[in-house]
């Protein structure tokens, strides 16, 4: 019966008696989710222009974490580190351009994919031979202390996550919606023949967007790198943008902010609540139920494309 | 009418064009040219390359042998940016329009290539970037009430029915200014009223902005009222070319389109 309790309706009933800590715990999920969101980000990007599923977007929150880190450790300021990075990313993308989707032209999805995941090989390799692969410090100098707000505890860092998070997707938003690049790239989303037949050049816009979703990965990659180190595991938080995709629509980049957003706060209320019942590691699997869940009753996500096949 | 018209110096000369896909001869030896200020139409019956002759001079396809001539600039093959950034813009036989943008925006992109300011200034979406998108915009308003299509300027095209995406599909050619517009099958599928409309507005485009017109189509009515000269292809050769009165004696043309008897 105990055990019945703490299974169903018991949270609930802390939840209400204690909401303090509830905000406390639901804030800190907030600000994991914004985390997730930013990885998530960069495959909306890429997804949305190129209609590639970018499985390197993870190893390129690593590689550049790992570059910006390795600079610094050469001893070269943080700004002039931010710049390099930026520089690499950039490079990075027009090689990617050049070596591997231009020879990819017109292929299957699938085709790309895989390449995509050769990529995701190599990047691990390579970041790992040039910048070594032992745990790194990352510290840019972004405040770390425990703040007060109404008796709520939240750190400064994830405040200031937030707030570089929000301030990017704002960015991106308007990037995408007012400007003819974002015009462009929206068409070249839509059908590359016709973007092509106005003149869009195809090569140019592939270097565009995979430069933006490099500075995404470098963005979260200093959050997450920051947090906990720069590491191989940085990587793997890939793995947890997927079921933000799957949440939030694969085109859709307010979806990928709050799939995001939804699955941090759920696998942590799901674990600090629910967790001493089902003896622990919630947040280990919480997202990828959930997405489970979408994928069968809401397969577009909350905000993807419907597609209607009219016949 | 068409005496009305200045039509001038020759502007696109495609000379000795083949082209095939494996063993699959889509063009063989085609020659022709298409003078400014024009409408010359591509008829013949299916799959005998006019499809594939619009895509060789607008640059999706590379022909093996021969060579196009355009504004006086002979080349073998060209990107297909490269042949809009010359002025050379294009519509789909099925309809190829960015679903999931407004009709304005549709139009926009057309305009995308005379857009000469720094890529930073529109990121920033400053100063001069402000000004240069109000007077495209401005360009693009006018198309829209040319082609009469001021009630769906902001429905995203995807949603608009047969007809009217076509017609996006004309504004967002036109928005290119181009020199030369290619029109593949722009009436297939339309009902009487509807191709009634499209031939006015092409006559209308050809007149007033006059612009040089290549089109592909299947109506033989529409074909012999609107276009000047008359290409016919049949099995990726050319069978006749000529005036619309030339073209409907050819003996080889009546067979081929009607059968012809062996004894």
């Amino acid at each position: 019966m105990e055990m019945l309790r703490a299974l169903t309706y018991g949270p609930l009933v802390e939840m209400w008696e204690y909401p303090i800590f509830l905000a406390e715990v639901a804030l800190n999920g907030l600000l994991t989710g914004v985390m997730y969101s930013l990885v998530a980000l960069g495959f909306v990007l890429i997804f949305k222009a190129s209609g590639v599923f970018n499985f390197a977007q993870g190893v390129m929150v690593l590689f550049s974490a790992l570059s910006l880190v390795g600079l610094m450790e050469h001893g070269v300021p943080v700004w002039a580190a931010l710049v390099l990075t930026v520089v690499i990313m950039v490079v990075l993308a027009m090689v990617i351009e050049r070596v591997m989707l231009r020879p990819l032209v017109n292929q299957d999805p699938i085709i790309l994919f895989m390449s995509t995941i050769g990529l995701t090989f190599f990047l691990e390799g390579f970041g790992e031979t040039i910048w070594g692969s032992n745990v790194k410090r990352l510290d840019v100098g972004i405040p770390d202390a425990p703040l007060d707000i109404g008796g709520v505890l939240v750190s400064t860092f994830d405040l200031w996550a937030a707030a570089i998070g929000a301030t990017m997707v704002v960015v991106l938003a308007i990037f995408f919606q007012k400007t003819p690049i974002g015009r462009a790239l929206r068409a070249v989303a839509d059908d590359h023949q016709a973007a092509l037949s106005v003149g869009i050049p195809l090569r140019t816009i592939w270097v565009v967007v995979w430069s933006v979703a490099g500075m995404v990965a470098l963005v979260a990659g200093i959050m997450w790198g920051s947090k906990s180190g720069v590491q191989f595991s940085l990587s793997l938080i890939a793995l947890k943008a997927l079921p933000v995709l799957i949440l939030g629509g694969f085109t859709s980049v307010p979806g990928a902010i709050i799939g995001g957003l939804i699955i941090g706060v759920g696998e942590k209320v799901a674990e600090v609540y629910w967790g001493p019942a089902v003896g622990g590691a919630i947040e280990n699997w919480f997202a990828y139920v959930l997405a489970l869940l979408f994928l069968l009753f809401r397969p577009q996500g909350l905000f993807g494309e419907r597609i209607i096949e009219r016949v | 009418m068409a005496g009305e018209r200045r039509i001038g110096e020759v502007i696109l000369a495609v000379d000795q064009i083949s082209l095939s896909f494996g063993g699959v001869r889509a063009l063989e030896n085609v020659s022709f040219d298409v003078r400014r200020g024009e409408i010359r139409a591509i008829i013949g019956p299916n799959g005998a390359g006019k499809s594939s002759m619009l895509n060789v001079i607008n640059g999706f396809y590379h022909p093996q042998e021969g060579r196009i001539t355009f504004k006086g600039q002979t080349r073998t093959q060209m990107r297909t940016h490269e042949a809009a950034e010359q002025g050379i813009a294009r519509t789909f036989q099925n309809i190829a329009l960015f679903k999931g943008m407004s009709t304005l925006d549709n139009l926009m992109t057309g305009r995308n290539l005379k857009m000469k300011v720094n890529f930073l200034l529109q990121a920033l979406h400053v100063g001069p970037a402000r000004r240069e998108e109000i007077a495209h915009r401005e360009f693009v308003e006018r198309i829209i009430d040319f082609l009469e299509i001021q009630a769906v300027r902001k429905v995203p095209v995807g949603r608009l029915p047969y007809g009217l995406q076509k017609r996006v599909e004309l504004g967002r050619a036109l928005a290119a200014e181009p020199d030369l517009l290619l029109l593949d099958e722009p009436m297939a599928g339309m009902n009487s009223e509807e191709k009634e409309d499209m031939c006015r507005f092409i006559l209308d485009v050809n007149e007033e902005f006059g612009t040089t017109i290549v089109l592909i189509e299947h109506d033989m009515g529409v074909v012999m009222d609107i276009s000047d000269r008359v290409v016919v292809l049949d099995y990726g050769r050319l069978l006749a070319d000529g005036s619309p009165d030339e073209v409907r004696r050819d003996q080889a043309v009546i067979d081929a389109y009607l059968g012809a008897v062996h004894d």
